[in-house]
């Protein structure tokens, strides 16, 4: 049988060559990214600003009545609601932010949601309530800053990992590879204006996971082939290292987008924005490892003298791992 | 390295064996479940509310309102304990500010005396002291709470709270509701599949606390208006005064309370015929009740809920045998919701509601079809494509992940962990990162093939070269769950206890699994080249 060959024997491309180019297009798109959250913001949802949103679907009508809503919603004189249709035509997300008064009042948010579910009911007899989330402003905050807390301590710990594992240098290409990677999320949701909540920092936290295994198979292999190729120059070394890992790279790649991709186009409507980011910090995870972590080692002087030859760390591991197996 | 004795493969079938059958029940249609439940145990997995539908309610007591109940509960125990002592202490000025209570005691002399009646009331039955006792200018006693009476307090009141929210969502019904107390003064509810959360909030969240007042009924109807009360009044507001005033004016002492009740139900009014609640108090209560109505007969008396008058009728004749009827604007919904609360006792500090997530049934349904669908095509992809990629070895991967997924799910309805809408996140990471192992091993394989190594050997150092960096990969993974486990809070733990679970069952199935049935393979046919 003749296998599939997602890349072709011997390939060798150059992919160090336009390592000054990409990093400076990447520096641009970090400003970017970071210039368009201070400028536009991000579209937090209730969980990070407290306030409420209530799904409903119109079951009798094709549309829902969004004009009519927005009056009748800014009638209660909460302020102006923001009515979103998602998924079919009949379905809305009426959100609001927290009232005045509303950090004296912790229970005013649930109070808006209760008052607005009822004067939904009331005027639209078939009106079916999806969801109501309300959140109080101190909830909020504190979801926002334990979200926030668990992406930078995850972020550190596995660097600090890395440069146990490997030398300190690695530590620093996979946090810097890391916060490229988030910052082009965080980037792409100020861009689009997708709802950015709780879920959008699991999907980030998956983006480190995958761009963090991404980057340590290069790793592993650049520590390898330092190890054996002790008189190479560094940008053929990492050349090599790439090259050699890159029909790995490019099968796990697309395994891992196909399950998203298909998320993206018929998964359920509430995690698009969920899936949507994974599948861009897939693919900006597996640059980044080629584009990033990789040519940050050229900057930060790595070379062959960084490891000792006796290649005491790779044959731990491998007991660590018999012992796991028996 | 491709040795397998044949102890070792009877163990790792077994883990295979056990970690399928405990998936399961969780895969099973429910009525195929129900009937199996009768003769095994069906451990499954929860799904999250995102997920099957449901209310999430957290709720959060007020705990300045709480320092304040015990002050006044204070201030009533030392009145009696002053009025009871012999021989009687006459005290005045008493004023309750910055959580201290403090009063004069109007003759010096009797300072000594004063303490001696208040040591009992200030420590608790553990004998540690609740309030500290102070003397200002000769005569001014001030009380101000000691240690960790508050906290001990808060801490026990948020216990009844919680059985008390237990009893009241009880009574609605065949739900199953999980209660957890969270932190120092919050309470989580969860209650999944429940079609109105309305009901359910307007119940939880209701202090229920009953008192009856005079009303004081010299009280100018301007000063009322104006929120101005007598000394020794108080205003209340009372939405459905029939004097239109939405206040009324109550008198401070005389009332007796409404937290010692046998019974609570609902009723219709036998003259009107409207919507009521019959309260019965216990024996003391009722003696209470007895009295007031006999001292006070003519008189306006405010029935008084939650700090609100919800009617204020005449007291007619003396009542009785303790039992009574609260009549006011009722629906029938809401004379039921009220009379459940009563019963299920006060709860003895406010709660409100500082987040709520209820997800209806419909959206939950949709959420996890589609979930499934995409979850389904999207495996079946991958399937393909690393049998296109790999051939046998591509089989072997596939095998693997199939048991992989089945022993996540196994182990989690063993562990009867919780899947919600990021913890499929953590499954499609894990996924991927199982598949990454069989990569990394087969790609390694295929290179070491390619530098002229004999199949076995090339086998072998496949194995051994690529767990280098699936052990690094992994461990990170681990290290990252771990801290978002500590660090993260509801939905972010999920993702958090999916990763760390899919992390040991990837390794496991993606490289122990697959070994074992690689080395099998090599030992039968003792391939001479192959095709990767």
């Amino acid at each position: 049988m003749k296998l599939l060959k997602l890349v072709p024997d011997d390939t060798n491309i150059d992919f160090l060559k336009w390592r000054s180019w990409a990093f400076g297009i990447s520096l641009l798109l970090m400003v970017a990214s970071v210039g368009l959250v201070a400028a536009k913001g991000l579209n937090f949802g209730v969980d990070f600003i407290g306030g409420q949103m209530i799904r409903a679907t119109f079951t009798q009508s094709a549309a829902a009545p969004v004009t009519e809503l927005r009056e009748t919603v800014a009638k209660l004189g909460y302020g102006d609601p923001t009515i979103q249709r998602f998924g079919a035509e009949n379905q809305v997300s009426i959100r609001m932010k927290l009232p005045e008064g509303a950090d004296k009042n912790p229970e005013l948010a649930n109070a808006m949601a209760t008052k607005i579910t009822e004067t939904l009911k009331a005027g639209h007899p078939d009106v079916r309530i999806d969801g109501v989330d309300s959140v109080s402003g101190k909830v909020s905050e504190e979801l926002f800053s334990k979200g926030i807390l668990a992406l930078l301590a995850a972020m550190a710990g596995v660097s600090i990992y890395i440069w146990f594992r490997f030398e300190w240098q690695f530590g620093v290409g996979a946090i810097w590879s890391l916060v490229h990677d988030v910052t082009l999320t965080f980037g792409l949701f100020a861009l689009t204006g997708w709802e950015f909540d709780l879920n959008i920092i699991a999907a980030l936290l998956t983006i480190i996971g995958y761009s963090l295994n991404d980057t340590v198979v290069v790793y592993d292999r650049i520590r390898e082939n330092l190890m054996k190729f002790r008189k190479m120059e560094m940008a053929s070394l990492l050349n090599l290292s790439v090259n050699e890992t890159l029909s790995r790279t490019v099968m796990t790649s697309v395994s891992i987008s196909l399950p998203l991709i298909i998320l993206v186009l018929f998964g359920p409507d509430v995690i698009f924005g969920f899936s949507a980011a994974m599948a861009f910090g897939i693919v900006v995870g597996t640059y980044s490892s080629i584009y990033q972590a990789a040519p940050i080692l050229i900057w930060l002087k790595v070379g062959s003298h960084s490891f000792v030859p006796t290649d005491e760390a790779g044959s731990k591991a491998e007991r660590i791992i018999e012992g796991f197996e028996s | 390295m491709l040795d397998f004795p044949r102890w070792r493969v009877w163990m790792l079938n077994t883990l295979i064996i056990l970690g399928v059958l405990f998936a399961i029940p969780s895969v099973l249609p429910t009525h195929i479940r129900a009937q199996i439940a009768q003769f095994v145990p069906t451990p499954t997995i929860n799904l999250g509310l995102d997920l099957a539908g449901g209310s999430h309610i957290l709720l959060e007591a007020d705990t300045s309102q709480l320092a304040e109940t015990r002050l006044e509960a204070l201030e009533d125990s030392v009145r009696t304990a002053m009025r009871r002592a012999d021989p009687r202490i006459a005290i005045s000025d008493v004023s309750r500010t910055n959580g201290q209570l403090s009063f004069t005691v109007d003759s010096p002399a009797q300072v000594d005396a004063a303490r001696e009646a208040l040591l009992p009331l200030t420590s608790n039955a553990t004998g540690s002291r609740d309030w500290n006792i102070g003397v200002n200018d000769g005569n001014r006693m001030i009380l101000t709470p000691a240690g960790t009476g508050d906290e001990t307090a808060l801490d026990q009141a948020m216990d009844t709270a919680k059985d008390v929210i237990d009893r009241r969502i009880n009574a609605l019904g065949t739900l199953e509701p999980t209660i957890i107390r969270q932190g120092e003064n919050r309470i989580v509810v969860q209650v999944p599949g429940l079609d109105d959360p309305e009901a359910l909030k307007a119940l939880i969240g209701k202090t229920a606390k009953l008192e009856f007042k005079l009303v004081d009924e010299q009280a100018d109807p301007d000063q009322t208006a104006q929120g101005k009360a007598r000394v020794g009044s108080q205003v209340l507001p009372y939405p459905d005064n029939p004097s239109g005033l939405p206040y009324i004016a109550v008198r401070r002492l005389g009332g007796i309370s409404g937290d010692k009740l046998v019974k609570a139900d609902p009723t219709f009014d036998s003259q009107t015929n409207e919507p009521a609640v019959t309260i019965q108090f216990d024996s003391e209560g009722g003696q209470k009740f007895a009295r007031m109505t006999q001292q006070n007969v003519n008189k306006l008396f405010a029935i008084v809920l939650d700090g609100q008058v919800i009617s204020a009728p005449q007291i007619r004749e003396p009542i009785f045998g303790g039992v009574s009827q609260i009549s006011g604007s009722f629906t029938t919904e809401s004379a039921n919701a009220l009379s459940i609360s009563l019963r299920s006792g006060a709860l003895p500090v406010d709660l409100k509601i500082v987040e709520e997530r209820s997800v209806g049934p419909d959206l939950g349904a949709d959420s996890i079809r589609r979930g499934i669908l995409a979850a389904v095509i999207g495996t079946t992809a991958i399937l393909v494509l690393m049998f296109l990629v790999y051939g046998r070895f591509g089989m072997y991967a596939n095998f693997a992940l199939v048991i992989n997924v089945a022993m996540i799910l196994g182990v989690m309805a063993f562990a009867n962990a919780t899947l919600t809408l990021p913890g499929i996140a953590g499954f499609v990471l894990t996924i991927g990162a199982a598949v990454d192992a069989n990569v990394l091993i087969n790609e390694r394989i295929r290179e070491e093939l390619k530098r002229g190594r004999r199949v076995v050997q090339a086998i072998e150092f496949g194995y051994k070269e690529a767990s280098r960096a699936i052990f690094d990969a992994n461990s990170t993974n681990v290290i990252a769950a771990v801290l978002l486990f500590i660090f993260g809070s509801g939905p972010i733990r999920g993702f958090a206890v999916v990763l760390m679970i899919g992390i040991v069952t990837s390794v496991f199935t993606a490289v122990t699994i697959t070994r074992m049935w690689v080395s099998r393979w090599v030992k039968r046919t003792r391939p001479h080249d192959l095709t990767i």
